[in-house]
This record gives structure tokens, C-alpha cells and sequence, in this order.
């Protein structure tokens, strides 16, 4: 237990002095709704598609949230597993008493709580500067975001194992992280794709984050085949994880 | 050594064998390791050293043979046998922006009882450095630190694996006085080296390892004194001549040239028949002197190769 909570704040603190990795989590995110904000404002009569009576920003913040947890799955997490591979961190640890369960549930306290922090700040942001409306379900929507976010990094761990160096981990997290945010309506809302290319972005895992955020957002309740989605690339990305993860 | 308890095997290793792919690392080695010495582990890069220590200490597994470490199976009971030993790993880097001081702790976390971390920073002259990143650290410091961590949890027993490369001698021959103050503590150590003379000075008893097998055993002075009946002269010439002749003398073993000086092994009386020898082909070499065996002499009859390439 001692260890898990040194580990915990170890590593946090260790998050935050990398301020390369901290940016693009926590104040990237602000700058966008700033921007947007500022661009589209929140006014529902702008807004092309039928989203009742909801704004630009409202239906954006759950995409930026996404991005969000994108950010520290893909740009920090992978890359830092790699890294303690690598370096041979994680070679040391494993001639301690120290046990795997504990390494990952540390990471996963930090990370989670890293991109709780910058999700949370986009939103306060937003609705101080911009009248983002307020959730419909928070609740439900905290909810989702925590099996968002496990989700998510779990494949991000998954890289971070089959990377054989930091440096792929890193090449291969780009290669991801943007044409996911590009295709899966975080950044570009996808009512706007081509139909061929909307039905495409299926396939891919934060589009099913973002369904599941926006609708609870607008009060549209649980998407199911969303929830079962990220269940299913969860439980599909830990097995594999755990079989080919190495310590070096 | 003077209790009769003390000297049990700490590590008992028996014909040990790891295969990488087609790579055999490590070979039919078989050794034990006493309660309260200093062992070491000597041969040259790729000999397998440290993938043999790595076995022992349960970071691999190996393909066959025994390892029994404090009476366990580092292995099977790897979690009893991982808080009782103390490891500094050849190639372990910690997190660059990690302090000093939070690696320590982090670590000391890890067991049940550990040792107090700012006794242990004043110990090991860290205590000016605590708040320092770990990628600041000089070479020096970060092998302190990395000492300090392996000693972390008061180890029965602790493992270094190349303590001293990378190092300049003044700061290697101050670790070795670490080691030898970790060893006066009564803990055991095992000390995995590529320099001769680190182990000729630190250790007492030395594995020589080449080629994954183990090629000799014993106290430094026994290997050396097992060589002694050979002698070493060495002499420099003003120029090159052709001493093509010099291995016919009568005595001499062998004749090496080594950057410009020779050396000349063999027996009997030496340094009297080469000086002779080379006065009637009159030459004059510079110096001319008789040289103490090493174990780095050791290792070359041994192994039949020079150990530094
Ligand atoms: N993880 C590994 N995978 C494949 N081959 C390895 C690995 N580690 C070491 N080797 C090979 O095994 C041999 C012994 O290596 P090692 O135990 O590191 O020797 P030493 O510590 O004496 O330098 C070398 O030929 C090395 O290339
Ligand atoms: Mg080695």
C-alpha cells in the first residue's frame, strides 16, 4: 500500500515536470475552447446541424474531452512505459518486491487523474468564458469518462508493450493520435464527413468515446453499442498487453 | 572468517545453462558463493557474467541447472528472495527527472522494513545532492545512489554488476573502499567486473568466466600463485629489429608485442638469458625489466586471448 501511494506520487510529480507532455494534456485543450469560443461562440442558431437547443461549444467540449484523453493515452503514457523499458527502470523495479498489479494501477491513478484534471479545466473554462452548457447527466457522464479514459489508455499501455523502443512508441503514438482526432469527431464534428466516411469512423475507438460523451452531454442517454464498444477494445488490449509485455 | 556457521553457501549454483536463440550465454557454470565474502565474477565482454548473476538474482530464468540463493529458489520463492538481496543492475537507468532523494524513498517503500534514507544519503556522501535530478548526477554519484538503493533494504546479500565502468580511477578505487565498508557490515557480495585488477584487489575468491563456462576458481593470490612458475620480462627497443630469434632462447615461452614494447613469457632464469640473448645480437633495449604476474596474466593462459581487445 506504501508503495502504491509513492509510486502514485512519484510518478505525478514526475508527469509534471515534463512540461513538453503536460502541455499538450492540460493546456492545449484551454487554448482550443479560447479559440473556438472566441471563432463560433455558443449560440445554438449558428450551429448546421440539428442539435436542439445546444451550441458550437456545447457539442464540441465532449470532442475536446476526447482529444484530451487521447492526448495523454497516445503522447505520454505509451511513450513513457517505452521509456522505463527501455532505460531499464522496470528491470530494476522487478528485482524489488515491488509487484506489476501495483506499477499499473499507479500509472493509471496518475494518468487518469492528469487528464481528469485537463478535462475538467477545458469545461470550467468553456463555461465561464463561453456559456458551455452544463451536462445533462453529469453523473453518468463522470461515468463515462472513467471507462472512457481506462479504455483508451489500455491501449496506449498496449503500445507502450509492443514498442520495442521509445522512440517507436513515440513515431507510432503520432501516427495514431492524429488521424484518430482528425476521424472520430473530436475535432471535426463527423455530421459534417461525407456518409462513406462517417460510417468508416466506426471502426475506430474514440469515435465511440465521443458518441457516448455527447450524448449524455445533450441528454440523450447511454449509448449502449458505444459502452460495449470500448468494453470490448478494453478487454481485447489488457489480454493482449499482459501476454506480451515485457520487462525490457 | 571465523565462525564455522559462516561459512555456508549463500549462493549455490549448479551447472547452470541460458540459451539465447543460438547464442549459448551461459554454459555448464557451477559455483558457490561463502557467507561474508567478496566474489567475483571476471571475463570479458559477452563471457556471460551477467547474464549468469541475472539468473541468480531471478531476473531470468534460466534453461538448466540449479540456483539456490539463502536456501531458495530465486525463482519460485522470487518474492522472498527479492527482499532479502540488494541489486545494482549493469544496465538500470532511473528516470531522469527523478530526485535523489524521491528515488530513494520510492524505493524504500518497496519493503517492510527498510533503512533510514537520510542516514543512507550522509552514508553514501549524497546528502549535498538529495534535491538534484538523477540526470545531473555525475558518474560517480549516480553509482553511489545506485549503491545506496541496492543497500535500501539491509540486503543479506548484494549483487553489482560493472559498479565501476564508466568511472575514472580515482572515483573507481573510492568505490572499491565502498564495497570493501558494505562487505565489513557483513553482508555478502557478489561482484560481476571486466577489469582484472578491480577484482585482484576487491575480491576473495574469483570466477573467471570466458565464453560462458567458467575456466578457473580460486583467491586471486591462488590463481596468480598457480601462474608463478611462468615470468614476464618486458624491454623496449630504441628501433625495430627482427627478434624472430628471441623465441628460440632457451626458457622462453612466448613472445608478444604489445604497443611497441615486447613481452617475453617463460621460466628459469629469465631476465639474465634475454638481456644475454640481446647483447650478442647487439641490441640495447631501453628498459628492461622483470614484471609482476597478474591475474590479467591469469586470465590470458587461461583463456588464450588478451582481455581488454
Ligand atoms: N537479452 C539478450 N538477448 C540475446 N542475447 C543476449 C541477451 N543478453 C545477452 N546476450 C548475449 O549473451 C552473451 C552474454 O552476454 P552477457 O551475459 O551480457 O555478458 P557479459 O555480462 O559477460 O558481458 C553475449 O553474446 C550477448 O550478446
Ligand atoms: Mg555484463
Amino acid at each position: 500500500m506504501r508503495a502504491l501511494w509513492q509510486l502514485t506520487w512519484t510518478e505525478a510529480k514526475l508527469y509534471l515536470r515534463e512540461p513538453s507532455t503536460a502541455f499538450m494534456t492540460l493546456i492545449f485543450p484551454v487554448f482550443l475552447v479560447l479559440i473556438f469560443g472566441s471563432v463560433y461562440g455558443n449560440d445554438p442558431a449558428d450551429v448546421d446541424f440539428e442539435y436542439g437547443d445546444y451550441g458550437f461549444l456545447d457539442t464540441f467540449a465532449p470532442g475536446l474531452i476526447a482529444f484530451v484523453i487521447a492526448t495523454s493515452s497516445f503522447l505520454t503514457l505509451s511513450t513513457s512505459l517505452a521509456t522505463y523499458r527501455e532505460q531499464g527502470t522496470l528491470r530494476r523495479f522487478f528485482v524489488t518486491p515491488l509487484r506489476p498489479p501495483v506499477i499499473f494501477v499507479a500509472e493509471f491513478a496518475v494518468y487518469v487523474g492528469v487528464t481528469a484534471t485537463g478535462a475538467s479545466l477545458l469545461v470550467v473554462i468553456g463555461a465561464v468564458g463561453f456559456g458551455l452548457a452544463a451536462p445533462a447527466a453529469p453523473v453518468s457522464l463522470a461515468v463515462a469518462f472513467l471507462v472512457s479514459t481506462l479504455s483508451i489508455m489500455s491501449l496506449g499501455v498496449l503500445l507502450g508493450s509492443v514498442a520495442p523502443t521509445a522512440r517507436a512508441a513515440e513515431a507510432a503514438g503520432m501516427a495514431i493520435f492524429f488521424p484518430l482526432i482528425f476521424l472520430s469527431g473530436a475535432m471535426v464534428p463527423r455530421e459534417l464527413m461525407p456518409d462513406w466516411m462517417e460510417q468508416a469512423t466506426h471502426v475506430l475507438p474514440l469515435t465511440h468515446v465521443v458518441t457516448l460523451l455527447q450524448d449524455l452531454w445533450i441528454g440523450d442517454g447511454w449509448n449502449l453499442i458505444s459502452l460495449g464498444v470500448l468494453a470490448g477494445f478494453t478487454v481485447v488490449a489488457v489480454a493482449i498487453s499482459v501476454r506480451v509485455f515485457r520487462w525490457e | 572468517m571465523s565462525d564455522a556457521d559462516s561459512t555456508g553457501g549463500v549462493i549455490e549454483v549448479g551447472r547452470l545453462r541460458k540459451v539465447y536463440g543460438e547464442t549459448v550465454a551461459v554454459d555448464d557454470v557451477s559455483f558457490d558463493v561463502r557467507q561474508g565474502e567478496i566474489f567475483g565474477i571476471v571475463g570479458p565482454n559477452g563471457a556471460g557474467k551477467t547474464t549468469a548473476i541475472e539468473c541468480v538474482m531471478g531476473l531470468r530464468r534460466p534453461d538448466s541447472g540449479s540456483v539456490s540463493v539463502l536456501g531458495m529458489d530465486p525463482w519460485f520463492d522470487a518474492n522472498q528472495v527479492k527482499r532479502r538481496i540488494g541489486v545494482q543492475l549493469q544496465q538500470a537507468a532511473l528516470p531522469n527527472r527523478i530526485k535523489v532523494g524521491e528515488a530513494l524513498d520510492l524505493f524504500a517503500s518497496f519493503y517492510d522494513d527498510p533503512a533510514d534514507t537520510s542516514a543512507l544519503l550522509q552514508q553514501w556522501g549524497l546528502e549535498g545532492r538529495k534535491d538534484a535530478a538523477f540526470a545531473n548526477l555525475s558518474g560517480g554519484q549516480k553509482q553511489r545512489l545506485f549503491i545506496a538503493l541496492a543497500l535500501v533494504n539491509h540486503p543479506e546479500l548484494v549483487f553489482f554488476d560493472e559498479l565501476t565502468t564508466g568511472l575514472d580511477p580515482q572515483a573507481r578505487r573510492a568505490t572499491w573502499e565502498l564495497v570493501r565498508d558494505i562487505r565489513a557490515s557483513g553482508t555478502t557480495v557478489v561482484l560481476v567486473t571486466h577489469f582484472m585488477e578491480e577484482a585482484e584487489h576487491l575480491c576473495d575468491r574469483v570466477a573467471i568466466i570466458d565464453h560462458g563456462r567458467i575456466v578457473a576458481l580460486d583467491s586471486p593470490a591462488g590463481l596468480v600463485e598457480a601462474m608463478e612458475s611462468e615470468k614476464r620480462i618486458r624491454f623496449t627497443l630504441p628501433e625495430p629489429a627482427d627478434l624472430g630469434w628471441l623465441a628460440n632462447v632457451e626458457g622462453v615461452h612466448r613472445v608478444a608485442h604489445e604497443n611497441g614494447s615486447i613481452a617475453v613469457h617463460g621460466s628459469g632464469p629469465l631476465l639474465v638469458r634475454v638481456a644475454t640473448a640481446l647483447g650478442e645480437h647487439g641490441l640495447e633495449p631501453v628498459d628492461l625489466s622483470m614484471e609482476r604476474t597478474t591475474l590479467e596474466d591469469v586470465f590470458l593462459a587461461t583463456t588464450g586471448r588478451e582481455l581488454r581487445a
